[in-house]
C-alpha cells in the first residue's frame, strides 16, 4: 500500500441516467481521502456528501456480494476490495471511476447485467444430481476430489471478469470467462451428472472456450483470484480427456501442435494452419501467404528447420502424451 | 559492469515467419556487447495451444528447454511473449509443485536430463530495460529516433497474469506499463499514450474467429493512430504478425484504414543505435517501413 497522508484527490466520475438524458458525462468530485479509503468509500462519500441521485450497486462491503463492481481507469475493480491508494500507486492521482460497461448503463454504476446472467443461466450453473431425499449415509467426496473443484466455487458473480473480456466485447454470442469457470465447477464436480450437456454447450465455435483469445484479462480482473482462463484451459483438456471435441479448425489447431513438435521440434507453421483448416479453408489464406512468401516469411516443408537433439523431443512425445484425438 | 550473458529461447516464429525477429536481435546483442547463446536443442513451446490438448505434454517440453539453459548456468531470455507465458508458467508450476516436478523429471530421465529450476526465464525487453537498462543504451544511441512518434503494443503474455510475470518485468503493473514507453523515450522517439497499448491483439483466435481477432487488432491500431502514432513496436512476434501482415483484413473488419508500420522490439533499438535496415530485417515486412 502508498504511503499517502490524507489528502484532497479529485475523481473524476462517469454519469448518465438512461431516462432523462441523451448523452453521458463525466462529473468531479473533490474529496479528501484517506490512506485507508476503499473505492466504496469515495461512492458512498459522492452520493452521502455530494449528490444524493448518484447512483451505484452495493450490499456486503466485505468482498461477498459482488455488488459493487466498477472500473477505475479501465481497470476491473471490486469498489469494497480496492484501496484508493493503491490504485494512485498504478495510475497516480488522476482516477475515473466508470461503470463495468458503459453501453449497458441504466443509472451511473448501475448497468444492466441481463446478458450476462443469460449466459451464466445457459451453462447449468448448479449441482446436477439424483438426490436420495432420505439418504442412509453421507455422500462423501474425497478430499482429492473436491481439489478439483479448485478455487472455481468462490465467483461472487461481480461480473468483472465477463466485463474486461475482450472477446465478450466483439462477439456478442461468447459466453466469457464467468460462465465458463462455473461451469468448470459443476463439471469438476464427483457428484454431477451434467458434464457431458455443459461439454456440448461450450465446446461450440463461435460462442464457447475456442473463442477465448488467451489475453488473461479476466485473471487480472477477477477480486478472488479464482483465475477463470485457468478454468477454460481445463474445459479445453476435459472435451479431449471426455472425448467431446469435435474435428473442427480450433480443436485440429490445439492437436497440430503435437505431430509437428514431434517431427521438427520446432513448430512447422505453414502445415499447421494447412492441417487445422483443410482444403478448402486454407485457400483463403493464400493471398496473405503469397506477401509473405515474397518478404520471405514462409518456409518450404523442405526447408523446416529442426531442433538439436530432435531424438530426445520425439521420444519425449511417445512417452508424456496423455490425451488421444482422432482427426 | 560485467558481460551480460543469456541463454536465448528463439521460439519458432523468430525462425520461420518473422526472420527479422531473429536478425534484429542478434545485432543490437552485439551492438549493446550482450552475449546471447542460441539454445538450438529447444522445442516449440506449444503456442498456448498444445496446452489445450495436453498439460503433460506442455510441461514436459517446457521444462526440457529450460533444462538447456539450466545446463548452460544462465537466464532463459525469450524474444515472444507467448514463449515467455509458457516457459514461465512451467518454471512457476514446477517450482511450487514437488510432485509435479517429479513426475516431469520422470520423463526427461528418459533422455538422460532433469529440470532444476536453477534459471530464471525472462523476456528480451526486460533485460534490455532492467539488467542494461535505459541509461547505457542511451550511451550508446547514434542515431536518435528524433521527431518520431511511436506507439508502444506490449502484448498480452508479457504483462499478464501479473503475480507470475512481476518475477521478471520489474513488477510491470498489467494496467499502466511503462518499461517500453520508457524505452522509446531513451532512444529519442516520443511515446505515444493510448488506451489499448496493453490489450490483446487477438492472434491466438486468428484461425477460428478472425473477425474477433481483426476487430481487436483494428481497434488497438486505430486508437495508436488517432493518438498520432506514426509507427507501433512490439516485444510479441505474434502481435507483430498480425499487425503486420493482416493490414487489408483488420481494415476491412474495422472499416478504416489502419495502414502504420510495426516494429519488433530490437528493430526500434537497432535503428536508433544505427544499425543498417538491411541488418535489422526490415525488409521482411509486408507493410513497408516507411520512415527507414
Amino acid at each position: 500500500m502508498a504511503k499517502i497522508d490524507t489528502k484532497k484527490m479529485t475523481f473524476k466520475v462517469f454519469r448518465f441516467n438512461s431516462e432523462t438524458d441523451f448523452l453521458p458525462y463525466y462529473k468531479n468530485y473533490v474529496l479528501d481521502v484517506r490512506p485507508e479509503d476503499m473505492v466504496l468509500d469515495v461512492l458512498d462519500r459522492i452520493k452521502w456528501e455530494k449528490d444524493g441521485t448518484f447512483s451505484y450497486r452495493r450490499s456486503c462491503r466485505h468482498g461477498i456480494c459482488g455488488s459493487c463492481a466498477v472500473k477505475v481507469n479501465g481497470k476491473a475493480t471490486l469498489a469494497c476490495k480496492d484501496r484508493v491508494s493503491d490504485l494512485v500507486e498504478i495510475f497516480g492521482e488522476d482516477l475515473v471511476i466508470e461503470p463495468q460497461d458503459k453501453g449497458r448503463t441504466i443509472k451511473d454504476m448501475v448497468i444492466d447485467k441481463g446478458t450476462f446472467w443469460d449466459k451464466y443461466n445457459m451453462v447449468q450453473p448448479y449441482l446436477v444430481a439424483d438426490i436420495d431425499e432420505a439418504p442412509k449415509a453421507e455422500n462423501l467426496v474425497s478430499i482429492a476430489e473436491v481439489e478439483k473443484i479448485d478455487e472455481a466455487d468462490y465467483c461472487i458473480q461481480c461480473g468483472n471478469c465477463y466485463y474486461s473480456c475482450p472477446s465478450v466485447n466483439v462477439n456478442e454470442g461468447y459466453l466469457g470467462p464467468a460462465a465458463l469457470a462455473i461451469a468448470y465447477r459443476f463439471n469438476a464436480d464427483v457428484r454431477d451428472n451434467a458434464s457431458e450437456e455443459r461439454l456440448d454447450i461450450v465446446n461450440n465455435l463461435g460462442t464457447g472456450i475456442w473463442d477465448c483469445v488467451k489475453c488473461f484479462e479476466c485473471a487480472e480482473a477477477c477480486p478472488k483470484e479464482l483465475d477463470p482462463i485457468g478454468k477454460i484451459t481445463k474445459l479445453h483438456l476435459q472435451t479431449f480427456d471426455d472425448d467431446m471435441a469435435e474435428n473442427n479448425v480450433a480443436t485440429r489447431h490445439a492437436y497440430g501442435f503435437k505431430p509437428s513438435i514431434e517431427k521438427h521440434g520446432l513448430l512447422d507453421e505453414g502445415e499447421l494452419v494447412k492441417y487445422s483448416e483443410g482444403i478448402p479453408g486454407v485457400l483463403k489464406h493464400v493471398p496473405v501467404a503469397y506477401k509473405m512468401w515474397k518478404k520471405g516469411k514462409i518456409v518450404m516443408p523442405w526447408k523446416m528447420p529442426k531442433s538439436k537433439n530432435l531424438d530426445e523431443i520425439t521420444k519425449l512425445v511417445k512417452i508424456a502424451s496423455t490425451t488421444k484425438f482422432e482427426d | 559492469m560485467s558481460k551480460l550473458q543469456y541463454a536465448l529461447y528463439t521460439g519458432c516464429t523468430a525462425r520461420e515467419s518473422t526472420p527479422e525477429l531473429l536478425k534484429s536481435t542478434m545485432a543490437i546483442a552485439e551492438a549493446l556487447d550482450i552475449e546471447l547463446v542460441l539454445l538450438d536443442e529447444a522445442s516449440c513451446c506449444g503456442a498456448s495451444h498444445l496446452q489445450d490438448f495436453d498439460d503433460q505434454l506442455s510441461l514436459t517440453l517446457n521444462a526440457r528447454n529450460i533444462v538447456y539453459a539450466e545446463k548452460l548456468g544462465l537466464t532463459m531470455v525469450t524474444i515472444c511473449n507467448t514463449c515467455q507465458l509458457n516457459t514461465a508458467m512451467t518454471k512457476e508450476r514446477l517450482d511450487a509443485d514437488s510432485d509435479l516436478k517429479k513426475t516431469i523429471n520422470s520423463k526427461l530421465k528418459e533422455v538422460g536430463l532433469e529440470y532444476q529450476g536453477t534459471s530464471e526465464v525472462k523476456h528480451f525487453l526486460y533485460a534490455l530495460v532492467d539488467d542494461l537498462g535505459l541509461e547505457e543504451i542511451s550511451k550508446k544511441v547514434t542515431k536518435p529516433l528524433t521527431d518520431m512518434q511511436i506507439g508502444a503494443f506490449y502484448g498480452c503474455h508479457n504483462i499478464r497474469p501479473a503475480h507470475m510475470q512481476n518475477k521478471s518485468n520489474g513488477g510491470e503493473s498489467s494496467y499502466a506499463p511503462t518499461s517500453l514507453d520508457r524505452l522509446i523515450v531513451a532512444l529519442g522517439a516520443k511515446n505515444v499514450e493510448y488506451e489499448h497499448k496493453n490489450k490483446c491483439c487477438g492472434f491466438h483466435v486468428e484461425l477460428q474467429a478472425p473477425q474477433t481477432a481483426n476487430l481487436l487488432s483494428g481497434t488497438a491500431m486505430l486508437d495508436a493512430i488517432d493518438n498520432g502514432a506514426e509507427a507501433i513496436v512490439t516485444p510479441c512476434p505474434l502481435c507483430h504478425l498480425r499487425m503486420d501482415t493482416q493490414q487489408a483484413h483488420i481494415s476491412k473488419a474495422v472499416g478504416r484504414d489502419v495502414s502504420i508500420p510495426i516494429l519488433h522490439l530490437p528493430q526500434m533499438v537497432g535503428l536508433a543505435l544505427g544499425i543498417e535496415p538491411s541488418k535489422l530485417g526490415i525488409e521482411h515486412h509486408v507493410t513497408d517501413v516507411t520512415f527507414v
